[in-house]
C-alpha cells in the first residue's frame, strides 16, 4: 500500500524531508511487480554507545528494497542494537547514543525535521518475544497500529483480514477474532505481531530473532510469511539460525565483536556467496558452526 | 457444530478419561495436625488451669498455640526428614497466621453486625432522618438516610476530584519521570503521612473561610480528596510500573506517540489494578471523620445539596451518637447500625470496582464468551 492509498497524507514530516534534495545517488525507491513503491535502507557509519560504552563501530550496510537482509553474528555483537537504530528505538534506552546516518529511500531518518514516531510507523519491528497487547482482542491487536499511529482507513475489518492473511494466521483465528490476543500459542502470537506490524503498511519490516521462541512448525510458517512478504516490503532479520538465514535471505551481513572492540561488519554480500564461498575466514568459520 | 481443536477419538482407547485428582494433603497430614491440636489442648488445660497460677482466656490460647506448634513439629520430626519438617512447620505457622488475621476481621464484622441488629431491622432506619426523633425515642423511629446521602455525595465529589488527578500524577511518575519526579514523589509520600485533620484545617482555612463557601458537603469532599490523592497516586504508580516494558516498546514501534501509548496501551492494560487503587482510596476516604466534622458540620436533617449547608455523614453520625453527653444506649445502637451501613457501602464499592476493572487482561467477559459461541455455531 502506498501512502496515498489511504486517501490522505499522514507523512508530512518525512515528506518534508523528502522534498529536499535526496542526499545521494542511492534513491532506493523502486517499483515492485504490483506497482508499489519500495524503499531500501542505507546505514552509513553507524556507531552506538550504551552509557559511554561503544558497542558498534562505523557500521555501513545497504539493505536493498524488496529484499530480505539477514544479520548474523555471535551473541552480544550488536545486531539488535543495530536493528533498533534502524527505526529509532535505540534512543529510547536511557544512556544510549549513536552516530552516523540511516537513510530510508535516500532520506535521513535522524533528520531533525523527522518525527521518530513517523519513522517507526514506516519501519515496523517484530520483537524476539511475542508481545501482543493483552488487554485487546485479536482483531484490536491487528488494528491497534491504526489507532496508535493515528491512521484512518475506510474499512478496518478488511485491513485486519488482509493483514492476518499476509501473516499466515487468518485460517487459525478467523473464528475467534474477538478473543484476547494473549490466548494464542507462542507461534500464533508472533504471527499476530507480524500482522499487527503489516496493518500499518510499513516500508521496511525489522525482525529481531522472530523465531527464537518457536517450534519448527511455527518457524516454518513465519519463514513462509517472510518469503511471501519479501516482494512487498523490505525485510531485515536478525537470526541465530544459520539455516534460516540461508533459506530466507537474499543478502547477509556478518557482525562480530570481541571483548575489547565494538561490533562491526566483517563481511556483507549475497547470502549464497556468504554461505558457500565467503571471503573472510571468520565468516566461513561462523556459518559452518566452527566459531568459539 | 464445529470440531475445531478436538481430534477424532482413537480406536481402542477407553471412552472415559477422567482427570486425575492431584492431592497435596494426605490423611496423615490432617491427623498429625488434629492430634497436635488436641494434645496441646489437653496439656495446656493441665498446666494452665491446674499447675500454674494464671487465669484468663487470652493467656490460655496463647499457650495453647505455642504448645500446638511444638507438638506439631515434634510429631512431624518423628516421621519426616528435617527439610520436610521445616517446610510443614512454616506452612502451618503461616496458615494459622492467616486464619487468625481473617478471624479478627470476621469477628469485628460479626460483632458490629450483631450489635447493629436491633437498629437495622427497622425499615425506618434506612428511610428516615433523625429530624423528628429525640435521643430517647425507640429505634422504630428515625434513621440514617441523611448521613448515607451525605457520605455518598461527599465521596463522589472526592473521587471525581482525586482520581483523575492521582492517576495523572501516577502516569507522570511512572512514565515521564525526570528531574521533577523526585520532589513529586516525596510530596506524595509526605501527603500519605499527613494526618487527615490537617487536610481538614487546610480546607477550613482556604475553602470554608477564605473562599467563603461556608461549611458544606463540597468542602468535605475536597478535604477527603486530599486524603485520597496520595493513596490513588501511589497505588496507581505501582500498578503502572508493572505493565511490561515490551508492550510499551511494541506500541512505540507501531508509530505511537508517548501520549497515545499511555492512553491506549498502558492504562487499559493496567485497568483492573487501577480500579483496585481507586477503591482502596475510596475505602480510605469514606471513613474520614475529623476533617468532615470540621468542614461540613453535622445535621439531623436531610440535606441533599452538597454545595450549601451542613451535612451529616455516616462516620460523623457515629461519632456524634457515641460522644453525645450522657449515656443513650439507643444512640449507640444507631451508631452500630451506621457502622454496618458504612461497611455495606465499602462492600458495594469493591463490587463495583471488580465489575468495572473486572477481568484480568486477556480474560473473556461473559458477553465475549457468548459471542464466540455464536460465531462458532455459524457454519
Ligand atoms: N540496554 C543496554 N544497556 C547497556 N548495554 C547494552 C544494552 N543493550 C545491549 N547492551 C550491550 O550492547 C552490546 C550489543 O548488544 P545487542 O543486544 O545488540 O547484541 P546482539 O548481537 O543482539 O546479541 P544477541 O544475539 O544475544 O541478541 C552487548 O555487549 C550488550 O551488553
Ligand atoms: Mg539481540
Amino acid at each position: 500500500m502506498t501512502d496515498s492509498a489511504n486517501g490522505q497524507d499522514y507523512l508530512p514530516h518525512l515528506q518534508e524531508a523528502r522534498s529536499r534534495e535526496p542526499q545521494d545517488g542511492y534513491d532506493t525507491a523502486v517499483l515492485s511487480p504490483g506497482e508499489q513503491q519500495l524503499f531500501g535502507l542505507e546505514a552509513r557509519n553507524v556507531s552506538a554507545w550504551f552509557s559511554g560504552h561503544k558497542v558498534l563501530e562505523r557500521v555501513s550496510l545497504h539493505m536493498e528494497p524488496g529484499k530480505v537482509t539477514a544479520l548474523i553474528g555471535p551473541s552480544g555483537c550488536g545486531k539488535s542494537t543495530f536493528l533498533r537504530i534502524l527505526n529509532r528505538m535505540h534512543e529510547m534506552v536511557q544512556g544510549a547514543q549513536l552516530a552516523g546516518q540511516v537513510l530510508l529511500g535516500g532520506h535521513d531518518i535522524y533528520d531533525p525535521v523527522v518525527r521518530p514516531a513517523e519513522v517507526r510507523r514506516r519501519i515496523g519491528m517484530v520483537f524476539q518475544k511475542p508481545n501482543p497487547f493483552p488487554a485487546m482482542s485479536i482483531y484490536d491487536n491487528v488494528a491497534s497500529g491504526l489507532k496508535l499511529s493515528g491512521i484512518k482507513v475506510p474499512d478496518t475489518s478488511d485491513l485486519v483480514e488482509d493483514s492476518l492473511r499476509r501473516a499466515g494466521l487468518w485460517q487459525e483465528v478467523h473464528r475467534r477474532l474477538r478473543s484476547p490476543g494473549g490466548a494464542l500459542s507462542g507461534g500464533q502470537q508472533q504471527r499476530l505481531c507480524i500482522a499487527r506490524s503489516l496493518a500499518i503498511a510499513p516500508d521496511v519490516l525489522l525482525m529481531d530473532e522472530p523465531c527464537s521462541a518457536l517450534d519448527p512448525t511455527s518457524t516454518n510458517k513465519i519463514e513462509e510469511t517472510i518469503a511471501e512478504l519479501s516482494d512487498q516490503v523490505t525485510i531485515v532479520i536478525v537470526t541465530h539460525n544459520m539455516q534460516q538465514a540461508h533459506r530466507v535471505s537474499e543478502n547477509c551481513a556478518f557482525f562480530l565483536a570481541t571483548h575489547d572492540t565494538p561490533g562491526y561488519i566483517v563481511e556483507f554480500g549475497p547470502t549464497e556467496q556468504m554461505f558457500t564461498n565467503p571471503a573472510d575466514q571468520r565468516t566461513s568459520d561462523y556459518v559452518n558452526g566452527r566459531f568459539g | 457444530m464445529t470440531t475445531v481443536g478436538t481430534s477424532p477419538r482413537q480406536p481402542g482407547l477407553a471412552s472415559v478419561d477422567e482427570p486425575i485428582r492431584i492431592r497435596t494433603v494426605t490423611p496423615e497430614d490432617v491427623l498429625t495436625l488434629v492430634g497436635a491440636a488436641i494434645g496441646a489442648l489437653g496439656l495446656d488445660w493441665l498446666v494452665y488451669e491446674r499447675l500454674l497460677p494464671f487465669t484468663g482466656a487470652l493467656g490460655f490460647w496463647v499457650c495453647w498455640y505455642v504448645l500446638f506448634a511444638l507438638f506439631y513439629i515434634a510429631a512431624a520430626a518423628m516421621r519426616w526428614s528435617r527439610l520436610v519438617v521445616r517446610d510443614k512447620a512454616i506452612a502451618v505457622l503461616v496458615s494459622t497466621g492467616g486464619i487468625f488475621a481473617t478471624a479478627v476481621v470476621v469477628d469485628q464484622i460479626a460483632y458490629s453486625f450483631v450489635k447493629s441488629l436491633p437498629a437495622i431491622v427497622h425499615p425506618n432506619f434506612w428511610t428516615q432522618t433523625m429530624v423528628n426523633t429525640a435521643v430517647l425515642q425507640p429505634l422504630s423511629s428515625g434513621g440514617i438516610v441523611h448521613a448515607a446521602v451525605g457520605s455518598v455525595e461527599q465521596l463522589a465529589i472526592a473521587t471525581v476530584l482525586s482520581v483523575p488527578l492521582g492517576i495523572t500524577a501516577a502516569v507522570f511518575l511512572a512514565e515521564i519521570g525526570g528531574a521533577l519526579a523526585r520532589p513529586v514523589r516525596t510530596i506524595v509520600n509526605a501527603m500519605t503521612a499527613l494526618p487527615s485533620i490537617i487536610a481538614g484545617l487546610l480546607v477550613y482555612a482556604l475553602v470554608v473561610l477564605s473562599f467563603g463557601l461556608g461549611k458544606c458537603g463540597l468542602a468535605a469532599g475536597i478535604a477527603i480528596s486530599i486524603v485520597m490523592l496520595p493513596t490513588v497516586t501511589r497505588a496507581a504508580e505501582v500498578v503502572l510500573r508493572v505493565v511490561p516494558g515490551t508492550l510499551r516498546e511494541a506500541s512505540f514501534a507501531l508509530g505511537a506517540s508517548h501520549w497515545r501509548t499511555v492512553w491506549k496501551v498502558i492504562l487499559p492494560t493496567a485497568r483492573s489494578g487501577l480500579a483496585t487503587a481507586v477503591v482502596l482510596a475510596m475505602a480510605r476516604g469514606i471513613g474520614e471523620t475529623a476533617p468532615v466534622l470540621l468542614v461540613a458540620g453535622f445535621s439531623d436533617t436531610m440535606n441533599a445539596n452538597a454545595f450549601q449547608g451542613w451535612q451529616a455523614t455516616l462516620p460523623t453520625l457515629i461519632f456524634n451518637n457515641v460522644f453525645v453527653e450522657g449515656e443513650y444506649p439507643k444512640l449507640v445502637e444507631r451508631a452500630f447500625g451506621a457502622g454496618f451501613a458504612l461497611m455495606l457501602v465499602v462492600v458495594v464499592l469493591f463490587a463495583i470496582a471488580r465489575f468495572l476493572g473486572g477481568k484480568r487482561p486477556g480474560e473473556l467477559t461473559k458477553r465475549q464468551v457468548r459471542q464466540l459461541r455464536r460465531e462458532a455455531e455459524q457454519p
